[in-house]
């Protein structure tokens, strides 16, 4: 089978090349944000082509350049790409074995590659994929007959592999932030106070004092305002000067209370359904709950940088976007200009997370560029930009109701969701300022409305489950994809109720997960969790330490996860050990899995301990690390993981697994400490008190 | 004026209200120190000034003259790295790695002040250094074996 993302980019060519002696370049359309993924998939092609690492070249995501895999989410590039790259590499071996064949005069089954040399029965035989290549055309699609190695043939997959984008960011480089152009010109962007604000008077003469004798250059069009100079000092002066007093028309004004996850019932909302009819009256025992989620930023370490040249006609663009196909498309309706007159390449990015405020400053970039043509345009974020206006994950609120039977067995379940949305990629932030105004988009439905409803139906055998979406369109303010979608809060509501519903039937939590768990894979995750945090000494709780296990199947067909966590709780929640035992497969890199599962469970215990954005007036009010604070190293608890990788199992994303999991292991872990639950996040004192006072 | 940046004399055309972030990245093109949020809350820019671990966007450059300054360029090269770094890359401490300029340049500091420190004091001399992906226990594992090794070879 040849897979879907070769399929639609099927010319070997785009995939590899060898373009000099010794080196394989290896393209493909996912780009690295932190997350090892450039590394897992250089190790793919490695493995297929029998090449050396060091041999190996990835090229940098480029439009033209690498073929098109859309944008790097969902924990899915090991998966997806990864079997894009094994089989285009597979295929390419075996057109190099075959011509290898001919001129060797001998059988495929006599060759084999060594660091990119040819072996004939085991000796070397002078060819080499150099010295093949002139002979091979890779322009031609797959043959869909090439055989990739099975596991047990694997001697670079499975190794923790270092990562190869690490070394230049310990030694002081490595980000779009370093790149310098010549001629650069910086460039700092006033943004609207909301989408509708209109610019009714701009303080120019305070820019230009600020800025002082710099070259100070100052775009307006419509309520777009960008103040840029060769100095990137001078134009952030102008900004600053000029900020406070500007007059915006018709702003937007947030009331406090939309903050709260609680207020999206009471707004406008499009109902999206799956699952089970709705049952019918029964005698059962039946046990209702609501968890929320606040908004969440991605707060990324650095704000948005984005760099663009317009010259001849034709305009490129520099961008630590999640991908640099689809963004293009976005600056062609930005800027006027045809797709084919852009160009796009990524440059790194410190990570994202989801979607933030990285495409929008390389909107702000190759707006600006295009209308002054010339000089690179270099638009660099503050961190009260990349808080204030980039999209936010999405708040949350999680309604459930479950009935169990006589026997203490869960036997139906309903799961009722608000929410804003998930996915969100066309609405942009600079296109409500400009005069052309926002797309006119179509709204989302049920096949595009991605997100909400994942990990909404829990992972166990229950008989008969439903779920119901309210879709909130028009959001507060812009929402979009942050680390896992709905789906940690989702598996956060779900399994903190089943612990109450664990001990409503008087059952202890493991058990009554295990009950319901038929799928071995499953049962292998919970028994072995369990196993490690020492269960079995849990005790009963309620004077102050807890421990808590909570599991999922990673959006219903992902990885299994299982997450245990040991708390303390007085005043506040103190996280003492974390502990998470996971099957995603095979692995390509362990170590590189285990990284990113580890900060997985330290960003979930940040949100639920933490983490809450404020919404008040033109938007987004908590705009400094200050006001968003985050878990810091005298915080963070000690993590463990272990990965269970079953014989012949194909690998699974691992980038977002273990969050939910995480976020109910706390939730269980506190309940279990206090004896008393709490639903909403983040566990902040006041919400303890509270529970404390109602209990 | 002159500053004092990594063992070097260098000569600046700021202003003295000039901004050291901003003196280092756009006139010396040292990345190293990075812009993450210009109100020393998190700690991506920090510089040693006569070994302290203080965040650069808060220095203007007119107080800082016959002081030290060392930024993270000023540990070690790929060819002849520190051994913090040595540790960070061994440990594959860090995900995306913005942080980590400045995170090595505040444990450098912390090493130079308390050569053996605990993993609490780790952890407390690192707190004001934000890290977004979660890669806190393999830093703090990572300084702890800089430490060990460092105790361990004779003085340089």
């Amino acid at each position: 089978m040849i897979p879907p993302g070769l399929q639609a980019n099927p010319s070997l060519d785009r995939w590899v090349g060898f373009p000099a002696p010794g080196v394989v370049r290896i393209a493909f359309g996912k780009v690295e944000y932190g997350q090892g993924a450039l590394t897992a998939l250089a190790q793919i092609a490695a493995e297929e082509l029998d090449v050396a690492m060091p041999q190996v070249e990835v090229a940098n995501a480029a439009t033209g350049a690498v073929p098109d895999e859309g944008m790097t989410v969902g924990s899915m590039s090991v998966e997806v790409s990864g079997a894009s790259v094994r089989a285009a590499c597979a295929e390419v071996r075996a057109l190099f074995v075959a011509e290898a064949c001919r001129r060797l005069d001998c059988a495929p089954g006599q060759i084999d590659i060594r660091d990119g040399a040819f072996r004939l029965d085991g000796a070397p035989s002078g060819e080499t994929y150099w010295t093949l290549s002139p002979a091979i055309d890779l322009a031609q699609p797959p043959s869909g007959t090439a055989r990739w190695k099975s596991q047990d043939q694997h001697r670079l997959v499975g190794t923790s592999a270092p990562r190869l984008d690490l070394p230049a960011k310990m030694f002081g480089g490595g980000f779009i932030q370093d790149v310098v152009l010549p001629g650069m010109r910086h460039a700092r962007v006033l943004r609207q106070p909301g989408p509708t604000a209109r610019l009714a008077f701009l303080d120019e003469a305070a820019a230009w004092k600020a800025a002082g004798d710099a070259d100070l250059d100052i775009l307006t069009e419509g309520s777009f305002v960008a103040f840029i100079s060769s100095s990137e000092a001078a134009a952030a002066r102008a900004h600053a000067a000029a900020e406070p007093t500007t007059r915006w028309d018709t702003p937007r004004d947030l009331p406090p209370q939309v903050t709260e996850a609680a207020s999206l019932k009471d707004m406008a909302s499009t109902e999206l359904e799956e699952g089970a009819p709705v049952g019918g009256p029964s005698n059962r025992r039946r046990l209702q709950a609501a968890y929320s989620r606040p908004y969440i930023a991605h707060a990324s370490m650095s704000p948005s940088c984005g760099i663009a040249w317009f010259e001849e006609g034709r305009l490129r663009v520099w961008t630590h976007a999640q991908g640099v196909y689809p963004p293009r498309l976005q600056i062609a309706r930005i800027t006027g200009l045809p797709p084919e007159a852009i160009e796009m390449e990524h440059a790194q990015g410190a990570g994202c997370y989801g979607h933030n405020g990285a495409e929008d400053a390389a909107y702000d970039a190759a707006f600006i560029a295009s209308r002054r043509p010339g000089a690179p345009i270099r638009v660099q974020w503050r961190r009260e930009d990349e808080f204030g206006h980039s999209p936010v994950g999405t708040a949350m609120r999680v309604e459930m109701t479950a009935e169990l039977d006589a026997a203490g067995r869960l036997a139906d379940w309903t799961t009722e969701i608000w929410t804003n949305l998930h996915v969100n990629r066309g609405r942009t932030l600079i296109e409500p300022a400009l005069p052309q105004g926002p797309p006119d988009l179509p709204p989302p439905n049920q096949a595009t409305a991605f997100g909400g409803r994942l990990n909404a139906a829990p992972s166990y055998d229950i008989p008969a489950v439903r779920v119901k979406e309210h879709l909130v369109i028009n959001s507060p303010v812009r929402t979009s994809s942050l680390r896992g979608l709905g789906g940690p809060v989702n598996t956060y509501a779900g399994e903190c109720f089943l612990d109450e519903l664990a001990q409503a039937a008087g059952k202890d939590p493991l058990a009554f997960r295990l009950e319901m768990l038929s799928e071995p894979r499953a049962r292998a995750v919970v028994e072995r969790i369990g196993a490690v945090c020492g269960w079995d000494r849990r005790g009963p709780g309620g004077e102050g330490r807890g421990l808590g296990l909570a599991y999922d199947r990673h959006r219903d067909r992902g990885a299994f996860v299982a997450v245990a966590a040991r708390v303390s709780v007085d005043e506040e929640v103190r996280l003492e050990h974390l502990w998470c035992v996971a099957d995603a497969g095979l692995i390509i890199n362990p170590d590189g899995a285990k990284n990113q599962i580890e900060g997985g469970m330290i960003m979930a215990a940040s949100w639920a301990l933490k983490e809450q954005v404020r919404l008040e007036g033109a938007g987004v009010a908590s705009v400094t690390w200050e006001d968003y604070p985050i878990l810091r190293f005298d915080e963070v608890p000690s993590v463990e993981v272990e990965l269970i990788v079953p014989p012949g199992a194909p690998p699974l994303g691992i980038g977002e697994i273990s969050l939910g999991p995480c976020l109910a292991a706390i939730g269980n872990a506190v309940a279990h400490a206090l004896g008393a639950r709490l639903r909403d996040l983040p566990y902040t004192r006041d919400r303890i008190a509270r529970a404390l006072l109602a209990d | 004026m002159d500053l004092m940046i990594n063992g070097q004399t260098r000569r600046v055309t700021a202003e003295p209200t000039d901004n050291l972030l901003d003196v280092l990245r756009n006139e010396l093109g040292l990345t190293g120190p990075r812009f993450g949020c210009g109100t020393g809350q998190c700690g991506a820019c920090s510089v040693l000034v006569d070994g302290q671990d203080v965040a650069a966007c808060q220095l203007e450059v007119g107080n800082l003259e016959g002081k030290s300054i060392v930024t993270v360029e000023g540990l070690g090269t790929p060819d002849a790295p520190h051994l913090l770094q040595t540790a960070f890359l061994e440990l594959q401490a860090g995900q995306c790695g913005f942080c980590l300029s400045g995170i090595l340049v505040g444990a450098k500091g912390l090493l130079d002040r308390n050569p053996n420190p605990t993993r609490q004091e780790v952890a407390q001399a690192l707190a004001w250094h934000l890290c977004r992906c979660g890669a806190h226990n393999r830093v703090m594992d990572a300084v702890l074996l800089a430490a060990s090794r460092m105790n361990a070879e004779p003085v340089r």
